[in-house]
């Protein structure tokens, strides 16, 4: 039951929705903005994969470097276009404008392309296996693991090492203060948005890797995992989200083998009331922050 | 250097400053002293940027700083250290003083400036690795002022440095306010302890309601006005 190929799976699923809570905290951390349209940018990635392995002759890498591209282009837009005009007046503004993001990007989709799933041409690795130990394991699953592992030393890189990340890091704790030091808002804000549209490019190359079709609302089913993860794991802290996608993953995975058949459908009910178990004995998710040292990795 | 020149602000309805004006001149330090809700630090939050005055002008360097956003203040040469001292708690005591220098692009005035703070605060030194929020209160009020003093400012504003720290502690935190006075830096210090902040000032302004009660030089500033009066009661010590 819980074997080699469960364990790999589940780490695989861990580490997407790790990726993924960690594009939603990382904006949150600064301005305290849930952002709604975050799933759509990973429905950007999507659409650009589609749109450039169906007309381009592009070799698969340039295509997912394109898709990491786009959805962060998208969220630099939006970020530019929509949320920096309302930053000043309320939160309450802000968050309006991020429903007003997705749907005006939802509907974009449908118009320009179409309402029916595209499928989207998946290079043959996504579709083979490797035998390790015995048992077949999906390279999908492999190639998640180690993007995580790589995007977590180098976002870790990136804020412990650059004085750029120290003060995106300086910015959560504490805003005003650090602008008062010199750093530009924009400057911060930006770099937050962009960070966070790469994290959703790259959770579009994997998430399309499993489903192997891109719809208008592909964006929904991401958004709500990283929300509830980054609720699980703290919504204040990097490192929570990080543990957050791992804690759902490994619960959702452990419910589908535990719950017997008729109920396995059921099983993001059962996901939902752990949620909330959670929430009643640590209403500030697993790790805190501000007492506890913000570090990702 | 600095001048305000009837500033009024206001929270929503609560009217904070009704029409306030000092002026700061190279190299002196000047205190802005009042009881609690006097509008001391609603005017450094103005200084800095922080909040907009509805009425008045503000200019430093004989150009007006008005409507600037917190940063450009900040890249003119104004530093504030806030109440609370606002230190970063999840960054290392490294990283705060390396943000401290954002706007010191050159490395080696860099390593300078920091050759010169671990000179007037040692232990800072000895804690580089150690996140702000685990330093004792009196640390974290040196590591704010040590993190002001990395972007060389030209105006040091402190914001109540002395509160709620040990005797001892407040003992060296004028000390070391007088010294660097001498040094040359610019100062408005905002304080409570009248005494200890008239013995090592050039001139204060007398704050209350929002308004400049007296203003002038130390020594006539506690023969000639009312401080007492002002503070009704605060003071511990009354004298003739």
């Amino acid at each position: 039951m819980v074997n080699l190929e469960f364990i790999i799976n589940t780490l695989s699923l861990g580490s997407l929705y790790a990726m993924l809570a960690l594009g939603l905290v990382i904006v949150y951390g600064i301005l305290k903005l849930v952002n709604f349209a975050y799933g759509e940018l990973i429905m950007v990635g999507g659409y650009t994969m589609y749109l450039l392995t169906f007309y381009t002759p592009l070799p698969w890498l340039t295509v997912v470097i394109l898709a990491v591209v786009a959805a962060m282009l998208t969220s630099l837009f939006t970020e530019l276009v929509a949320f920096r005009p309302v930053r000043e007046k309320s939160l309450t503004a802000m968050l309006i404008t991020s429903f007003a993001v997705s749907t005006l990007l939802q509907n974009g989709a449908l118009l320009i392309i179409s309402p029916r799933a595209r499928a989207v041409t998946l290079p043959q690795i996504f579709q083979t296996s490797v035998m390790i130990a015995g048992t077949s394991v999906p390279w999908r699953n492999i190639l998640t693991i180690l993007t995580c592992i790589l995007t977590l030393i180098l976002l870790t890189l990136l804020l412990r090492r650059t004085v750029l990340g120290i003060a995106l890091r300086a910015a959560a704790d504490n805003f005003t203060m650090t602008r008062m030091l010199g750093v530009p808002a924009n400057t911060v804000i930006s770099t937050a948005f962009a960070i966070s549209g790469i994290m959703a490019g790259i959770v579009s190359i994997f998430w399309i890797g499993r489903s192997g079709s891109v719809t208008p609302t592909l964006g929904a089913p991401p958004l709500l995992v990283a929300f509830v993860a980054t609720v699980i794991g703290g919504m204040n802290s990097l490192t929570g989200a990080v543990v957050g996608g791992f804690v759902y993953a490994i619960i959702i995975s452990l419910l589908g083998v535990i719950l017997p058949p008729g109920l396995v459908e059921f099983r993001e009910a059962f996901m939902f009331a752990f949620v909330i178990l959670i929430l009643v004995f640590r209403p500030e998710g697993l790790i805190r922050s501000k007492t506890s040292v913000e570090r990702i990795g | 250097m600095l001048e305000l020149s009837d500033v009024q602000a206001r929270y929503g309805a609560i009217i904070a400053l009704r029409g306030v004006s000092i002026k700061v001149s190279q190299g002196e330090l000047v205190a802005l002293l009042g009881v609690n809700g006097a509008g001391k630090s609603t005017t450094l939050g103005c200084i800095a940027g922080v909040l907009r005055p509805w009425q008045g002008n503000i200019s430093f360097e004989g150009a007006s700083i008005l409507g600037k956003s917190p940063e450009q203040i900040a890249r003119l040469g104004i530093s504030l250290v806030p109440e609370g001292r606002d230190i970063f708690p999840s960054l290392t005591v490294e990283e705060n003083l390396r943000l401290g220098a954002f706007t010191q692009r050159e490395k080696s005035e860099y390593r300078r400036k920091l050759d010169e703070v671990y000179d007037l605060f040692p232990v800072l030194k000895e804690r580089l690795q150690q996140p702000g929020g685990t330093l004792s209160g009196g640390e974290q009020q040196q590591l704010a002022i040590a993190r002001a003093l990395m972007s060389s400012p030209r105006l040091l504003m402190l914001d109540e440095p002395s509160l709620g720290l040990a005797p001892a502690l407040v003992d060296q935190i004028f000390e070391l306010i007088a010294h660097l006075h001498k040094t040359g830096v610019t100062i408005l210090l905002v304080e409570q302890n009248v005494d200890r902040t008239l013995e090592i000032v050039d001139r204060a302004y007398l704050m209350n309601t929002g308004r400049i009660e007296s203003q002038g030089g130390a020594e006539q500033l506690r023969t000639h006005t009312d401080i007492e009066g002002i503070y009704m009661g605060v003071k511990t010590q009354p004298k003739k």
